[in-house]
């Protein structure tokens, strides 16, 4: 970490001794504790600005001392002194603050995706592989980790103040919050957004592990389905292959290799295809039509849980081509035995305590 | 510069009350409750503003008892939710929106410009009425049982998720907001059009120009909640669908909408109370207020730039990261004028002669505890540093610092330093000092702890909290409590002084301000004939130069 050395090392290593100051368990931590030093500084300063300014007037200018007051009317001087110094600190502060802000809240590329669902009054956790948790995260050291969020029904927010990050989860769109742990253990995790009753029972716990144990608990953990594989039944059951065949005379667009891509819709606009792009497409796809194709696909609003969803975004994001799609097709339509396909919302009882 | 001599204290032995008065003029109930006369609208606001208060403290009271212990023991979780939710509502929009604004401005606004009354003294009288309404709706919510959407209000949870007295409460700030327009409007319109010969705008006292900035953020900003506050009652009524995002809404218009008028609302807080603290300063250390002009520019400054900060609200709730950027940098920038005024005052008190009563020791309170709340914010306005406070104790602690460091320190100040004009009666001067020192310890024994608590990361609004910040919520509560008792006593006291107190005299402070050149209290009609600026806000040479027993006093 580039962070000033001797101070800093000082600083970090006395507080860290005391109840009054949070773990540091992540790579954004110190830079945040960096930060909230000079403020902390800043405001001492100020105080002591005025506390002084406050205390020697009041002392030397008391009735006693001073029984006659000499009128002054005011200092451009002074004004200018004491608006420009706090504006200055103030815009030093709005820089180092925005800087921080962009590498909170801008992940890395070579992030892992994790997906959590916020409902009344839990959390819960979707690994890639399957694995379920519920007010529980395992997450390895050292490796970047994406959050992407959605909430069920109201406003809640993920916060694990370890790692001095926290996003907003909010019902019908996607949030993501980024992290990068560094020391194994385990960390509060709080929703911070007034939700209801049991607001404050919304808690869980991050255990950040190692890699070797994430690996061990990842495998341990398996519900032996990952996402993709979920969402591939889904994609069948709902009936999605149907048009999505990758035909030619298909009646939808091909799906595969689609996310990531730069799409043209029919009015011309051209949008990039990603989770939140995915998944309001689903949802609302009267407005995301792609340049070419008849407005003919029904709403899946009220249809597909969340978790369903994530399923489906989950496939489509891996899906590279159409082969199996086109073989669930002809096995569906020759009426022969489909594989089991789970309905809608089922897949959320799958949880691994 | 020149130079005046000391004043002493008028001798109030020899004082007397005069005969005819706003209060004696007329007698009963009614001449009350049908007054259009500002001093008794003033008057019942004062009386309605204590009671709500004391409804507010009695929540607070309670939430810092069930914080006492980790567990939710002392009552269940959805109790202690409506808890922080009335206590919220309750002092927001029931104290502190109308508090200085619409007891001492109300009072004083018209004497110190010269006026008989307000421009629409019927108006006023329908401001408390409307008040009154939302009082009362707001008791009604909390009789029936409660509600328990936070004070925010936030949409889906308030309009699709609870099954409380939503839409009760919700009228009540809808009815509530029109009180604090219609004041607002008669301040503008009374500003504008009946000062008297000579009072231009730049011999206003500093009082007036920070409730005329206020008044334009509750003239501009309120009708905007009031939209806010409609659409989710009709989303929960009949679900129009505005916010719901199933039905093509977006939850985060809400945030906006509410954000749009409640952070301008915390400049209709606390612009009235820097108003205060200017006269206060200024008549204990007998020196015209230093850079008249700054201070009074600084409080339009924050009025303006006040109105376009509310997205820091929404930091973390997933906006565009290049919006975040501007409105960090407005947040920052609303914070100059904010340290502008406080160096002013500082600097007023530079070659005075300062005396400490009891409205300057509130004044100096205010001071040292609205610079930790406004330092604080800016914390809270650096984008990076927002994300781990933001949602938690530490901006619990901020804003109450602001709110009760700042604003109830000024109305405390202010309402000790005008009792004698309001009563015509002196308040006991070293039980007063008490209670102001007890409130300074109790409030910072109550919240220096929360920023602790917040960086630690305890949200807020937490019926339960892991044990480890135990330690610091019972020296919280404890704080709590000393805090309590400094806000009972100036209840005993100011009420036992309305009786015994010794008689104030017209200018018991040797103050500059128009309203202290006439009988305490004053005549219904303020002033015998109009007067005449002819003289500078806060010139004591000018008030040195006047004949003694200038003042009338109509028997």
């Amino acid at each position: 970490m580039g962070i000033s050395p001797v101070l800093w090392q000082f600083l970090t290593k006395w507080m860290h001794g005391s109840a009054l100051f949070p773990a540091e368990a992540s790579t954004i931590s110190p830079w945040v504790d960096a930060l909230y030093f000079s403020l902390l500084l800043m405001t001492i300063f100020g105080l002591v600005v005025v506390g002084v300014l406050l205390t020697v007037f009041a002392i030397r200018y008391r009735r006693e001392k001073s029984p006659v007051a000499t009128q002054i009317e005011g200092s451009t001087l002074l004004e200018a002194t004491w608006t420009i110094i706090p504006l200055a600190v103030f815009l030093l502060m709005f820089v180092w603050g925005a800087l921080l802000y962009f590498r909170i809240y801008n992940p890395p590329t070579n992030a892992m995706n994790i997906y959590v669902v916020g409902k009344q009054w839990m959390w819960k956790a979707e690994h890639p592989g399957g694995q379920h948790e519920i007010n529980a995260l395992h997450v390895p050291t050292g490796q970047p980790v994406q959050l992407t969020m959605i909430s069920q029904d109201v406003f809640h927010s993920f916060s694990i103040p370890a790692f001095r990050v926290k996003r907003e989860v909010i019902p019908g769109r996607y949030t993501t919050v980024w992290f990068n742990a560094t020391t194994p253990g385990t960390y509060h995790l709080f929703c911070t957004q007034y939700c209801g009753t049991q607001h404050s029972g919304m808690i869980g716990e991050i255990t950040v592990l190692t890699p070797e144990d994430y690996k061990k608990w990842l495998h341990e953990s398996t519900s032996g389905m990952s996402l993709a594989q979920n969402g591939e039944r889904l994609f069948a059951s709902m009936g999605c292959n149907q048009c999505h065949s990758g035909n030619a005379a298909a009646r939808g667009p091909n799906l595969a290799g689609v996310y990531g891509s730069k799409l043209t819709l029919n009015d011309g606009s051209k949008v990039l295809v990603n989770d939140a792009y995915l998944r309001d497409a689903i949802l609302n796809p009267s407005q995301h039509v792609t340049a070419g194709f008849s407005p003919i696909m029904p709403t899946y609003q009220g249809q597909i849980s969340e978790d369903g969803l994530i399923d489906l975004v989950e496939y489509i994001k891996g899906l590279q081509t159409n082969y199996r799609v086109q073989q669930t097709l002809v096995t569906a339509s020759s009426d022969e035995a489909a594989p089991p396909t789970p309905a809608a919302g089922t897949t959320t009882e799958m949880v691994k305590p | 510069m020149s130079a005046t001599s000391i004043v002493s204290l008028p001798d109030q032995s020899t004082a007397t009350m005069p005969k005819r008065h706003y209060i004696n003029n007329e007698h009963g109930l009614l001449s009350w409750l049908l007054t259009a006369d500002h001093k008794r609208i003033a008057i019942l606001y004062l009386i309605s503003i204590t009671f709500f208060f004391f409804i507010g403290g009695a929540f607070a009271g309670l939430i810092r008892l069930e914080l006492l212990t980790p567990q939710s023991d002392l009552v269940a979780a959805d109790t202690y939710n409506k808890f922080f939710t009335m206590h919220g509502i309750v002092m927001i929009f029931l104290f502190l929106v109308p508090s200085v604004p619409a007891t001492l401005g109300n009072f004083l606004i018209p004497i110190m410009l010269g006026a008989k009354d307000l421009a629409f003294p019927k108006i006023n009288l329908l401001s408390w009425y409307l008040y009154m309404i939302g009082g009362t709706l707001t008791l009604a919510a909390l009789v029936l049982g409660g509600v328990d959407t936070g004070w925010t209000f936030t949409t889906p949870l308030s309009t699709h998720y609870l099954n409380t007295h939503v839409v009760t409460a919700a009228t009540a700030i809808f009815v509530a907001g029109f009180s604090s327009i219609f004041t607002g409007l008669n301040f503008i319109v009374t500003i504008h059009r009946m000062r008297a010969p000579g009072m231009t705008w730049f011999r206003m006292p500093l009082f007036v120009w920070s409730h005329y900035a206020a008044s334009l953020l509750m003239v501009l900003g309120t009708p905007v909640l009031a939209i806010a506050i409609v659409l989710v009652a009709l989303e929960r009524l009949i679900g129009i669908g505005v916010f719901d995002p199933t039905k093509g809404g977006d939850p985060l218009l809400f945030q906006h909408l509410f954000w749009f008028y409640s952070h301008p609302a915390v400049y209709i807080m606390i612009l009235p109370g820097m108003g205060v603290i200017s006269e206060v300063i200024s008549t204990f250390s007998r020196k015209r207020v230093f850079g008249y002009s700054a201070v009074a520019f600084s409080s339009v400054a924050i009025a303006l730039f006040g109105f376009f900060v509310w997205e820091h609200h929404m930091f973390i709730m997933g906006v565009s990261n290049y919006s975040a950027l501007v409105f960090s940098l407005l947040t920052m920038l609303v914070a100059v004028p904010s340290a502008i005024k406080v160096f002013n005052w500082a600097f007023t008190l530079q070659k005075g002669s300062i005396t400490f009563e009891t409205p300057m020791l509130y004044a100096f309170a205010f001071i040292g505890l609205f610079t930790i709340g406004g330092l604080t914010g800016v914390f809270l306005g650096a984008l990076g540093m927002d994300i781990h406070l933001t949602e938690t104790y530490f901006i619990v602690a901020h804003f109450h610092y602001v709110m009760v460091g700042g604003m109830l320190m000024a109305f405390l100040a202010g309402i000790h330093f005008w009792w004698p004009k309001m009563t015509g009666r002196m308040y006991p001067e070293s039980l007063s000092k008490l209670s102001a020192v007890t409130s300074f310890i109790g409030f910072n024994l109550t919240f220096m702890p929360q920023f602790i608590l917040g960086y630690l990361g305890m949200p807020r609004r937490y019926a339960s909290y892991p044990a480890e910040f135990q330690v610091l919520n019972v020296l919280s509560t404890a704080g709590a409590t000393v805090l309590g008792v400094g806000f009972m006593l100036p209840l005993l006291y100011l009420g036992w002084s309305l009786k015994y107190g010794a008689i104030a005299g017209a200018n018991p402070w040797q103050a500059t301000g128009l309203e202290w050149q006439i009988q305490s209290p004053p005549l219904t009609e303020n002033f015998i004939e109009t007067p005449i600026m002819d003289h500078e806000a806060y010139d004591y040479e000018w008030l040195e130069n006047k004949t003694k027993h200038e003042v009338t006093t109509v028997g």
